[in-house]
């Protein structure tokens, strides 16, 4: 009975992980565009199913080999997310936080259309990225596929925070994060920075999308749960702060995957967005959004 | 060098700056006083590209920058340092100095920001030993230190300085305009400075114009400035106590 129990809590972790992973990634994606611009980018999730199909059309349909079609899928989103930003984003007169939400919004519905058109409404087959069994793991089962999305997480993970505090890019980013009128004052261009942070996060929405694919079999509306996950994750984890959004992804999946296996699988949903709530509820910054110094410390 | 003319700045429908004009000429230090909420520092950020002018025309060396955005400003070569130290505080010193230089990692390279920065570290010594620490840890008069420092990474050749003095001890005042009037002869900077302290900065400064709402009352040589009565009274208060004291 004690083995049963820790094989199955392993076997949840695995899950949870692996979903965890993905909300993880869409969390980063909705904060960098927070971070540059103070919204919330309601077209994020959009940006995940675009990889994922445009992966699917890359290796199924063109027999592409993985490495190409994977680069090829993240550009193809990572210019959509450019495009979003010069042809919906740049052009507002006066920005405000609100209209700019609704812009999003009203390009999430667009970018959805669209992919109905050219994916159809079913949803879409992909091959794992490698053909071999599930490794056992103290009778617990790990996908192959598993461990491609942890070590997927793990290289954005450490190219973010490379990225934030190493080049002078990243450093700028930040500071226009920080202090607008101060980066400008050092001829920062924060325009572009806003373009740049949707196009890194519609890069890294796109790779989440390409490796959960093959697990869940992408379609064109899928978006919005994953969105909604993903955001959940964002802020439990403190609007902002990408690495509390990695620790409240992986939280997220992990309870999702727990009380799928525990409770029922009909209220995972349900019961991860009321932890999510009872977490906001007592800490309304967040985890990890305490305060603003230690939010912007640990970008 | 720097030419305002007939220009008007509003906060929504409030119009802030009313038909400002005046002009600093190349290498000179030039001080703008005026009680709170005169219009100072919406003069300063109008200048420098952050505030939009609604009306009048800004030249700087002869060319019209008026509605030009902050950031190409400073590429032309006007560094403004803001009112209230506006330092990046999560991010260390070194970081802070290489956001300054930007431009000039982006034009020269790598190399030639890190030969800038220890240039600058040499004129500001004390964020030399600051140089891993964040910049929130600083104390105020090392914060005010470092934001002239950033400033001075883009290469300017025109600063300018909105209060440089606020919140500081006098005797880290009088450190702070000293440099100011020597980094002015050193790198050949044209100076356009506001201050409360208004007898500081008109000792270091050859001209001053007086604001009051908006306006501009008086323009005349700063030692003319501190010997003027009404200017004495208005402006010049606090420091005459302290000389009496
Ligand atoms: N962001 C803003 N929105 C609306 N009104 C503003 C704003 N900033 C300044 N003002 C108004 O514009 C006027 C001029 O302000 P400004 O900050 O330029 O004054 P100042 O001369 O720099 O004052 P101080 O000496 O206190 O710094 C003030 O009446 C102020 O209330
Ligand atoms: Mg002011």
């Amino acid at each position: 009975m004690e083995i049963g129990l820790t094989t199955d809590m392993l076997q949840f972790l695995f899950m949870g992980i692996q979903r965890g992973a993905i909300y993880a990634m869409v969390a980063m994606g909705f904060n960098m565009i927070y971070n540059a611009t103070g919204i919330i980018n309601f077209a994020q999730g959009e940006f995940v199913v675009l990889g994922g199909l445009m992966m699917v059309s890359m290796t199924m349909a063109l027999n592409l080999s993985l490495v190409f079609a994977f680069m090829v899928s993240v550009a193809f989103v990572t210019v959509v997310g450019i495009l979003m930003e010069r042809l919906t984003i740049n052009p507002v007169r006066r920005p405000t936080v609100l209209r700019l939400i609704i812009i999003t919004i009203a390009v999430s519905i667009l970018l959805k259309g669209a992919a109905m058109c050219f994916w159809g409404k079913g949803s879409h087959y992909m091959r794992h990225f490698t053909d071999a069994p599930p490794l056992e793991i103290m009778g617990a089962y790990i996908l192959p596929q598993t461990l491609w999305i942890i070590g997927m997480l793990a290289l954005v993970v450490i190219g973010y925070v490379a990225f934030f505090n190493y080049t002078m890019t990243g450093k700028c980013m930040r500071a226009c994060a920080i202090n607008r009128d101060a980066a400008r004052l050092a001829g920062i261009n924060d325009r572009r920075m806003v373009m740049l942070s949707f196009a890194l996060s519609a890069a890294i929405g796109a790779i989440a999308g390409i490796i959960i694919t093959p697990i869940i079999q992408m379609d064109y509306a899928r978006g919005a749960l994953l969105g909604l996950k993903g955001f959940g994750a964002a802020v439990v984890g403190g609007l902002g702060n990408s690495m509390g959004a990695v620790v409240a992804g992986l939280l997220l999946g992990i309870i999702e995957a727990g009380s799928g296996g525990y409770i029922s699988s009909h209220y995972m949903d349900a019961i991860a967005l009321v932890i999510m709530l009872g977490v906001l509820f007592v800490r309304p910054g967040g985890l990890f959004g305490s305060s603003e110094m230690v939010r912007l410390k640990e970008f | 060098m720097l030419r305002l003319v007939n220009v008007n700045s509003h906060y929504g429908l409030v119009r802030v700056l009313k038909n400002v004009s005046m002009h600093v000429g190349q290498g000179e230090i030039v001080t703008l006083i005026g009680a709170n909420g005169a219009g100072k520092t919406t003069t300063l950020r109008t200048i420098s590209g952050l505030h939009p002018v609604k009306a009048g025309r800004i030249y700087f060396q002869d060319r019209d920058i008026t509605g030009w955005p902050a950031e190409r400003l400073v590429e032309l070569g006007i560094a403004h340092v803001p009112e209230g130290r506006q330092i990046f505080s999560p991010m260390s010193v070194n970081d802070n100095l290489e956001l300054g230089g930007h431009l000039v990692y982006k034009h020269y390279g790598k190399k030639r920001l890190k030969s800038e920065i220890d240039q600058m570290l040499d004129l500001f010594p004390v964020l030399g030993q600051r140089r891993p620490q964040y910049a929130g840890t600083l104390s105020g008069g090392e914060q005010q230190m470092l934001a002239i420092a950033m400033a001075l990474m883009s290469g300017p050749r025109m600063l300018l300085l909105d209060e440089p003095s606020m919140g500081l001890a006098p005797m880290i005042i009088r450190d702070i305009f000293a440099r100011i009037a020597r980094l002015q002869q050193e790198r050949k900077l044209t100076v356009l400075l506001i201050e409360q302290n208004a007898k500081a900065a008109l000792n270091i400064s050859d001209r001053g114009y007086v604001m009051e709402t908006g306006r501009i009352l008086l323009e005349e040589e700063a030692g003319a400035l501190l010997a003027n009565p009404e200017v004495k009274r208005a402006y010049l208060g606090r420091d005459q106590r302290e000389v009496w004291e």
